[in-house]
C-alpha cells in the first residue's frame, strides 16, 4: 500500500485518542533507515562507477597504443615488401599477429567495462529516484506528524489557560466589532479634528476683521446713537 | 531560524513589512514548538507557525465539525475546493476535526516573506469565515 494511502486510511479512521500519533514512530524509523540505505547504495555505486570508468579509460588508451603499434608495423611490412625483403616482411607480419590478439582482448575488456559503467549509471539514477521518493514519503509522514503534534499543543494550551476556544462566528463578530470600534474612534477623531480646525479658522477671521457678526463696543454704541437720533 | 529567532526577526521588521499590523507572539511548548502570532484586533483568530524538516507551515484554525450545519456540510466542502486555487497563497485543510487554512513556505524564507504570509493568511481566514458563515450554526 502506498504511504499516501496509509495516511488517508489513518486519517479516515476518525476519532483518535488525544496525543496518539497518526503515524507510528516505527514507520518513520523504517523510512529513515530506507533513506539512509539508499544514500549508502548511491555512494557505493558512485565509487564503483569511478573505478570502472577509470579502467575503461585505461582500456581505451591501451587500444589506442596497440592500434598505433599495428599500424606502424604494417607500414614497416609494406616497406620491407617494397624493398623485396619477403623474409623480413613475414617476420614483421608475425609480430603484428602477436599484437592483434592483445588488441582484441582489450577491445572485449573495454566493451565489458562500458557495459558495467552503464549499468552502474542506471543503478545510480534508479537509486536516486528511489531516494527522492523515500524522502518525499518521509516528508509527508513527518509533516502529518508535526501538524498533529502542533494542533495537540495548541489545544492543550487552550485547555491549560482555561479559555474556551470560541466558535468561528463568535470570533468573526468580535473581530468585526473591534474593527467597528476602531473605525468609530477614527471617525470621531476626524470630526473632532475638523471642528478644531473650524474654530481656529473663525478666530483667525475675527482677528483679521473678516466675516459677519463682528460686534465690538464701538459698533454697539454706533447702533444705539443711530437709534436715538431717529 | 528556530521559532524563537523567527519571532525576533518578525518583530525587528518595520511595520510596512507587517502591512500595518502589530503582531503579538507567544511560544506554545509541546512535542512540536509552535509560534502563535496574534494580529492586533484579530486576536480571536491567530496564525500558528510551525517548522517541519522541509517547510514552514502557517496555520489558522477556522471551525470544528460541531460548528457546521449538518445539511450544508457537503456544500461547504465543495466551496472550499472551489476556493482553494483562487484564494491567494493559502489552502483549506482539515486537521482532526478542525478545519483550517494554511500556507507552506520554504525553510529559507525571509522574515519579510513570513510576515507577508501571516497577514495574507489572516485575511484569508477572516474572509473564509465570513463567506462560509451561512454553513455554520
Amino acid at each position: 500500500m502506498s504511504l499516501l494511502k496509509k495516511i488517508f486510511t489513518a486519517v479516515r479512521g476518525g476519532a483518535r485518542e488525544a496525543g496518539e500519533s497518526i503515524v507510528d514512530a516505527n514507520a518513520i524509523r523504517i523510512l529513515d533507515q530506507e533513506v539512509k540505505d539508499a544514500e549508502t547504495h548511491i555512494a557505493k555505486a558512485k565509487q564503483d562507477l569511478t573505478t570502472v570508468m577509470a579502467k575503461e579509460m585505461q582500456s581505451n588508451r591501451e587500444i589506442e597504443r596497440l592500434t598505433k603499434q599495428i599500424k606502424e608495423y604494417e607500414g614497416y611490412a609494406i616497406e620491407a615488401l617494397n624493398k623485396g625483403d619477403e623474409a623480413l616482411a613475414v617476420e614483421i607480419a608475425e609480430k603484428i599477429s602477436t599484437i592483434e590478439p592483445d588488441l582484441a582482448m582489450q577491445e572485449e575488456t573495454k566493451v565489458s567495462f562500458s557495459a558495467h559503467a552503464k549499468r552502474l549509471k542506471d543503478l545510480v539514477k534508479k537509486t536516486e529516484r528511489q531516494l527522492n521518493e523515500h524522502k518525499r514519503q518521509l516528508t509527508m509522514v513527518k509533516t502529518t506528524d508535526s501538524v498533529q503534534k502542533a494542533t495537540a499543543a495548541i489545544s492543550d494550551n487552550f485547555t491549560n489557560s482555561n479559555s474556551k476556544m470560541m466558535s468561528a462566528s463568535e470570533s468573526l463578530q468580535r473581530i468585526k466589532q473591534k474593527q467597528k470600534n476602531f473605525d468609530d474612534k477614527l471617525h470621531a477623531a476626524e470630526i473632532l479634528d475638523s471642528e478644531n480646525s473650524d474654530t481656529s479658522l473663525d478666530t483667525r477671521m475675527k482677528q483679521a476683521g473678516i466675516g459677519g457678526n463682528i460686534s465690538s463696543a464701538n459698533s454697539v454704541l454706533d447702533r444705539l446713537k443711530a437709534k436715538k437720533g431717529a | 531560524m528556530n521559532i524563537k529567532q523567527m519571532a525576533k526577526a518578525l518583530e525587528e521588521l518595520d511595520s510596512t513589512a507587517r502591512e500595518g499590523f502589530d503582531f503579538d507572539y507567544q511560544i506554545i511548548p509541546g512535542d512540536e514548538e509552535v509560534l502563535q502570532i496574534s494580529l492586533l484586533g484579530r486576536e480571536e483568530i491567530p496564525v500558528y507557525l510551525t517548522k517541519t524538516d522541509t517547510q514552514l507551515l502557517c496555520i489558522s484554525y477556522l471551525w470544528d465539525e460541531s460548528e457546521i450545519k449538518a445539511e450544508s456540510r457537503t456544500q461547504m466542502i465543495e466551496m472550499m475546493l472551489d476556493m482553494n486555487i483562487p484564494m491567494p497563497l493559502s489552502s483549506f485543510s482539515r486537521i482532526g476535526d478542525k478545519y483550517a487554512v494554511f500556507g507552506a513556505l520554504s525553510l529559507d524564507s525571509s522574515a519579510k516573506d513570513i510576515a507577508h504570509e501571516v497577514v495574507i493568511l489572516s485575511n484569508n481566514a477572516i474572509d473564509a469565515i465570513e463567506v462560509m458563515s451561512d454553513f455554520l450554526k
